[in-house]
């Protein structure tokens, strides 16, 4: 293909991709970098706006602790994903025939919208007319019928709890993809050689699936350290009951648009970039370590 | 999602080669005994139940009334009633969220896919290193949390008159698109054999020939992934069309949900119907193309 022909072809795509994306996603940084009273920018203001960040109410307080329910999230969904997920990626990759019908249905609550899911749970787990307390009664397990969502305690590990459960079969479906390029002839061998299920499955499967818990590890964090709608859902914008289910994405959004500081456009755009730094950071520095295990197994 | 959106596009750099295919075909009787015994199927199907049983009870209460569901919080749907959906559908307005959301979402994948087709096949097949560099910038994208500039997206709509807009919020989804749209297209295109081009061109065809009469109904199953998968994550947006819409008449039904439950909070079986309406279309979708979403889904995984 000639390559003037070439461009014309690509022109559409560029200019929509520079015009929605790539042009937001700079200005969002330089955003960070300048004084602002209201929507007029004014000097240049260095680091300012991040020192704001962490010397200034509500952040000093609000972000810290929304901080560590994104941290909370992160780390319960990927521990029980890698347990309980993989188990069942692993018990579904032995059984073919019912594998497709149930990977489908632990798939299903994840395309849900989570708006949907955070309303659903919320009426599900009703204190006075859910059903989740009314069966916890009926079977005699009054003390366990708690005010789930209202009590601040428990609200943050009903989201994560919920959240999981919707993030859980796109996990499975991925190790099960990954099961899949686990060579045969491999864990075959071992048996030949009078391993056990259980010795095949740690000495050799496991292993090889390290580069696809990788990949999926660093899918969890980006999704975990965005953590919106669903605790939208759940708590508002606040993060009810008292700040318990706040999370960064939240934060910004009030301190971008509900705050009414004169210089909101400057804090959130400094708290955009700080989440984008942990983001980015955090999935290239796990992307670099996999590459190096990845080189050791192949090698 | 929302989440959903950006999460499901893997940031990955490694190539990909659809995994179905690499799957296929190795699998000895042998090592392949159920693992684990009847427990494990127990587990198997528990587990099937606790994922489904909550979405089952969104749709069985939805067809309850109110003062039912509120008297039995455990009962069934007997007999069934659709008083909620036209409460929620007329007086709640989920008929102009539901036009507006199938209207945004259809005509992003549709914009989406058509460019991101165009500049895969060009992507895939210039030799101009130029074509190397715009591709690398297409899939940073994939990296990128597009969410975290709204704040610049707010003043760029703002300044273009697109506030309010739901054909503003369509040209930002369908540019958010483009990134994995064109990391799966390529890799299609690149798959074809260049003598059909070379035979296209003998014969006298345009580029722009060759690439609608022969390339494009050769990568169909890659653009079905690719549109299917789009879909949800679109359809399921709140941030945008939170910040982006203004009336109610414009709303989208992630966000129309969100005023309809502020105000009618203790209507529990119009929430119900609500829910299940801005649930079906992704449930008859997965029904339907449950290949496509799986596939669009292990796409940045297979190695």
């Amino acid at each position: 293909m000639r390559r003037r022909t070439g461009l014309v072809f690509v022109a559409p795509a560029l200019a929509l991709f520079a015009v929605f994306v790539l042009y937001p996603m700079v200005t969002a940084f330089s955003y960070a970098f300048f004084q602002w009273q209201g929507t007029t920018r004014g000097e240049f203001a260095g680091a300012q706006n991040f020192v704001t960040l962490f010397t200034r109410a509500p952040f000093t307080t609000d972000l810290p602790q929304a901080l560590l329910h994104n941290v909370l999230f992160f780390l319960g969904t990927m521990l029980i994903q890698n347990t309980f997920g993989l188990t069942i990626a692993y018990l579904l990759y032995s059984r073919p025939r019912s594998r497709r019908m149930l990977q489908t249905l632990y798939a299903m609550p994840y395309l849900v919208s989570p708006i949907v899911i955070g309303y659903l749970w919320t009426l599900l787990l009703s204190p006075t007319f859910g059903p989740v307390n009314t069966l916890l009664t009926k079977v005699g397990l009054e003390s366990w019928a708690l005010p789930w969502l209202g009590d601040p305690k428990t609200a943050i590990w009903v989201v994560i709890l919920v959240s999981v459960w919707q993030w859980i079969g796109f996990p499975v479906l991925l190790y099960g993809a990954a099961l899949g390029g686990v060579p045969e002839e491999l864990t075959e061998a071992a048996r030949v050689d009078g391993a056990t299920n259980r010795q095949a499955f740690f000495k050799i499967t496991l292993p090889l699936l390290v580069p696809a818990i990788g990949t999926v590890s660093v899918l969890t964090f980006i999704f975990a350290m965005e953590a919106f709608a669903l605790p939208y859902a759940f708590g508002g914008s606040t993060g009810n009951p008292a700040g318990a289910t706040d999370f960064v994405s939240l934060l910004f959004y009030r301190t971008a648009f509900d705050s009414g500081a004169t210089d909101a456009i400057g804090s959130s755009s400094a708290l955009a970039t700080l989440l984008f730094l942990i983001i980015f950071g955090g999935a290239y520095a796990a992307t670099a370590v996999l590459r190096r295990h990845e080189r050791r197994i192949t090698a | 999602m929302t989440t959903a959106v950006v999460t499901t596009e893997a940031p990955s750099e490694q190539a990909v080669v659809p995994t179905t295919q690499a799957r296929r075909g190795r699998r000895p009787s042998r090592a392949n005994r159920p693992v684990g015994g009847a427990g494990a199927g127990v587990l198997l199907w528990g587990y099937a139940a606790l994922a489904l049983v909550p979405l089952l009870l969104m749709v069985s209460n939805s067809f309850r009334t109110n003062a039912d569901l509120i008297t039995d919080p455990l009962g069934l749907p007997t007999p069934p009633t659709v008083d909620s959906y036209v409460e929620a559908w007329t007086t709640g307005n989920f008929a102009t969220y539901f036009g507006n959301s199938l209207a945004v979402t259809v005509g992003a994948v549709a914009i989406s896919t058509a460019v991101a087709t165009m500049a895969a096949y060009a992507l895939a097949r210039g030799r101009s290193r130029i074509f190397r560099w715009l591709e690398s910038l297409f899939l940073s994208g994939l990296m990128l949390p597009i969410h975290l500039a709204i704040l610049p997206i707010f003043y760029l709509f703002d300044g273009l008159g697109l506030i309010d807009s739901r054909l503003g919020l369509m040209l930002m989804y369908a540019a958010s698109g483009i990134p994995f749209s064109i990391f799966v297209l390529t890799t299609f295109f690149r798959q074809l054999p260049e003598e059909l081009e070379e035979a296209a061109a003998l014969d006298g065809a345009s580029s722009w020939q060759t690439f609608w009469r022969i390339m494009v109904p050769l990568v169909r199953p890659a653009l079905a992934t690719v549109a299917v998968f789009r879909f949800v994550p679109i359809w399921n947006d709140f941030l945008f069309p939170l910040v982006l819409l203004r009336r109610e008449e414009k709303y989208t039904l992630p966000v129309g949900l969100t005023n309809f439950f502020g105000e009618n909070a203790t209507n529990y079986s119009a929430v119900f119907a609500g829910l299940v309406i801005t649930t079906i279309p992704l449930i008859l979708l997965f029904l339907v193309a449950t290949k496509q979403i799986v596939a669009g889904l292990t796409a940045g995984m297979a190695k």
